[in-house]
């Protein structure tokens, strides 16, 4: 039976949570509501009010408590119901939990996860891309899966981690993705990406939602004869600079496609490590794609105009080719 | 609650030894022996100690304290000779170099944790540390310390307000001491007092003379007790001042100095060692006696500490995630 994007995840939770006594989940509207998008939904019935914690709205305490329980060996998971509300606890999330190890030898895993993303006319509130604000933040991991698949096994892995992470969920992918999943347990080790289609010409390095608007870019130019890769990084941070200068090294030629806008992007640290590591494989400069730099607009045209799409992935790969 | 005469003597080294440390850690810093900043708790350290001496650690209460809860640490264990490695970054400190003065500290393994510097960020955790001793059926209490300045931040409310809705295990001390560096409490907050805060919550609050060393311990005997079997929060305000400045690069020079002449009468150490002078419990030998012992620790934690060695700088990279072994 096909599993979506979202069953994918409120599964990783529950059998996490049969598995492990100590990972509990709390967050906004998580219990008898089943979470904004569902993403809980029938858990607090299996595992009751003492695990599946409905909270104030006070992304703050959700992250704080939920950090302090980990210093005392718990696995919390704490959700923003938007992850754009991250920011309202990214003092606790960076300065405290991501530096606990780091500072006085505690460790403090917790997983933040929640939607992000644009796609689905959430306005500038309920659209971010949160992973370069957190990416200069030693301490922390960030992973941003793109399938069903991944987005289970990277929740497992998540979860199971020592460290914090925080793992971003794609709302536009929740319920439009699914594939068939394994029965058995299964994890997405963090920090490995997946070279999802291979290629001769160009390699796309993206993840998230972005992977089906390489995909389509692969195919169109598939079409005129161009051979694309598309590496899916599913991890931001650590990330795997190998699969990436491994990809560059067989095509030459390379997109960084990213939903969060372009200026101090992490494709902006991509590129630079294949500037400083691949140099020599390139035949033609590192290219971005990314969103406009500005809030992401509500209304649909000014939305779609801002966010990477097939064409605008196209027009940088015939770039690179006429290079 | 009544305190055996052993137990009012140990409170009484307690205080002498936040004091003594303290000031000998003022010499080392004197001395550029302290790398970073100084901040005493000189005039609180009755309410510091008294409050955690409340709390039962074999049963794994946890203290959250603030930069002037020195006192508060050594009640749950911390070794002065820690404490001065610390502060003078060595290799050996708890932290390894990496934290400054008292941020360190696990709730398990020590019995409380470090100070987070944007201090309502310790209401939070604390509440975090209730959560979890609760799921883990510790009956464990977790006292966290805020003060006039913190209690002005978004996660000092966050954190009581989610606390309070759980009914967690939880005791906070809100310290007024008057000054939040330079700012006064009145520009802090137009509430009465700290503890009409409580109101917010809905948890329970009691104000109490915080240079009253008894006072204190027995309102948070209370919260304690209260928090232990389940009858949720107090905010317990305790009223006090900052003899010093912020740190001691600080003059304190807008303090009225009438105010502070009035708080030199109510220092909280005379105060309590007359008292059990007037009631016959101690003599002035038994307190001479505590305070060759405090002298004779913190010489010796001295010695130690100002050999130990300064952290090897390639270290600065490790033990920032798991599996490198750094800290095992």
């Amino acid at each position: 039976m096909e599993t979506t994007y979202l069953e994918a995840i409120t599964q990783a939770m529950a059998e996490e949570m049969a598995r492990d006594e100590r990972v509990f989940l709390m967050g906004e509207d998580v219990g008898a509501y089943g979470g904004a998008f569902k993403t809980s939904a029938g858990l607090i019935e299996r595992f009751g009010p003492g695990r599946v914690i409905d909270t104030p709205i006070s992304e703050i305490a959700i992250v704080g408590a939920a950090s302090g329980a980990a210093l005392m060996g718990m696995r919390p998971i704490a959700e923003m119901q938007f992850l754009d509300f991250i920011t309202c606890a990214y003092d606790m999330l960076v300065n405290f939990t991501a530096t606990s190890r780091y500072r006085v030898g505690s460790a403090c895993p917790i997983v933040v996860r929640g939607p992000a993303g644009a796609g689905v006319h959430g306005g500038p509130f309920h659209s971010l891309s949160p992973e370069a604000m957190f990416l200069n933040r030693p301490g922390l991991k960030i992973v941003s899966p793109g399938t069903a698949y991944d987005a289970k096994g990277l929740l497992k892995a998540a979860i199971r981690d020592d460290d914090p992470v925080l793992y971003i969920e794609h709302k536009y992918l929740y319920r439009r993705v699914k594939e068939d999943l394994p029965a058995e347990d299964f994890v997405v080790p963090i920090g490995k990406a997946n070279v999802r289609r291979r290629g001769k010409d160009l390699s796309i390095i993206t993840w998230g939602a972005m992977l089906y608007v390489a995909d389509e870019a692969a195919d169109a130019l598939a079409k005129d004869g161009v051979s694309a890769e598309i590496v899916d990084l599913r991890s931001i941070l650590p990330f795997d600079e190998e699969a990436i200068l491994e990809s560059v090294a067989r095509t030459n030629r390379v997109i960084i496609l990213h939903e969060a806008p372009l200026t101090g992007g992490a494709g902006a640290e991509f590129a630079a490590r294949i500037a400083e590591k691949a140099f020599d494989h390139l035949d033609a400069p590192v290219k971005r794609v990314a969103s406009l730099d500005v809030p992401m607009p509500y209304s649909p045209p000014l939305e779609e105009y801002v966010l990477p799409n097939r064409d605008k992935v196209i027009a940088a790969a015939r770039e690179l080719l006429s290079y | 609650m009544t305190l055996t005469r052993d137990q009012l003597l140990e409170i009484d080294f307690y205080l002498r030894m936040t004091r003594t440390l303290e000031e000998r850690l003022a010499a080392l810093f004197r001395q550029a022996k302290v790398i970073g900043g100084l901040y005493r708790s000189l005039g609180q350290e009755g309410e510091s100690v008294a409050a955690a001496y409340a709390l039962d650690f074999k049963r794994g209460d946890v203290v959250g304290p603030l930069i002037r809860n020195l006192g508060a640490i050594l009640v749950a264990g911390a070794k002065p000779v820690d404490i001065i490695r610390q502060y003078m970054a060595k290799g050996d400190s708890p932290t390894r170099g990496r934290e400054l003065n008292i941020h360190f500290g696990h709730p398990v393994r020590d019995g409380f944790i470090g100070q987070i510097s944007m201090l309502g960020d310790m209401i939070p955790v604390m509440a975090g540390i209730a959560l979890a001793g609760r799921m883990q059926q510790k009956h464990l209490v977790a006292l966290g310390f805020i003060g006039d300045g913190g209690s002005s931040t978004g996660a000092f409310y966050e954190g009581m307000n989610f606390a309070s809705v759980q009914k967690l295990p939880m005791v906070v001390v809100i310290e007024d001491n008057s000054y939040a560096y330079s700012t006064p409490t009145e520009k802090q907050t137009a509430a009465r007092t700290l503890a009409d805060k409580s109101y917010a919550f809905g948890c329970r609050s009691e104000t109490v003379d915080g240079n009253d060393v008894l006072a204190v311990y027995e309102a948070a005997k209370r919260a304690v007790d209260l928090a232990r079997s389940g009858g949720g929060v107090t905010l317990l305000e305790v009223k006090t001042f900052r003899m010093k400045g912020h740190a001691e690069h600080d003059n304190q020079s807008y303090v009225p100095r009438e105010v502070i002449d009035e708080w030199c009468g109510r220092d909280p150490i005379e105060v309590f060692e007359q008292r059990l002078i007037d009631d016959g419990t101690a003599s002035a030998p038994d307190f001479e006696a505590i305070q060759q012992r405090v002298r004779r620790e913190v010489d010796t934690a001295t010695d130690e500490a100002e050999r130990s060695p300064m952290p090897r700088p390639e270290d600065a990279v490790r033990g920032l995630f798991a599996g490198d072994g750094y800290w095992d």
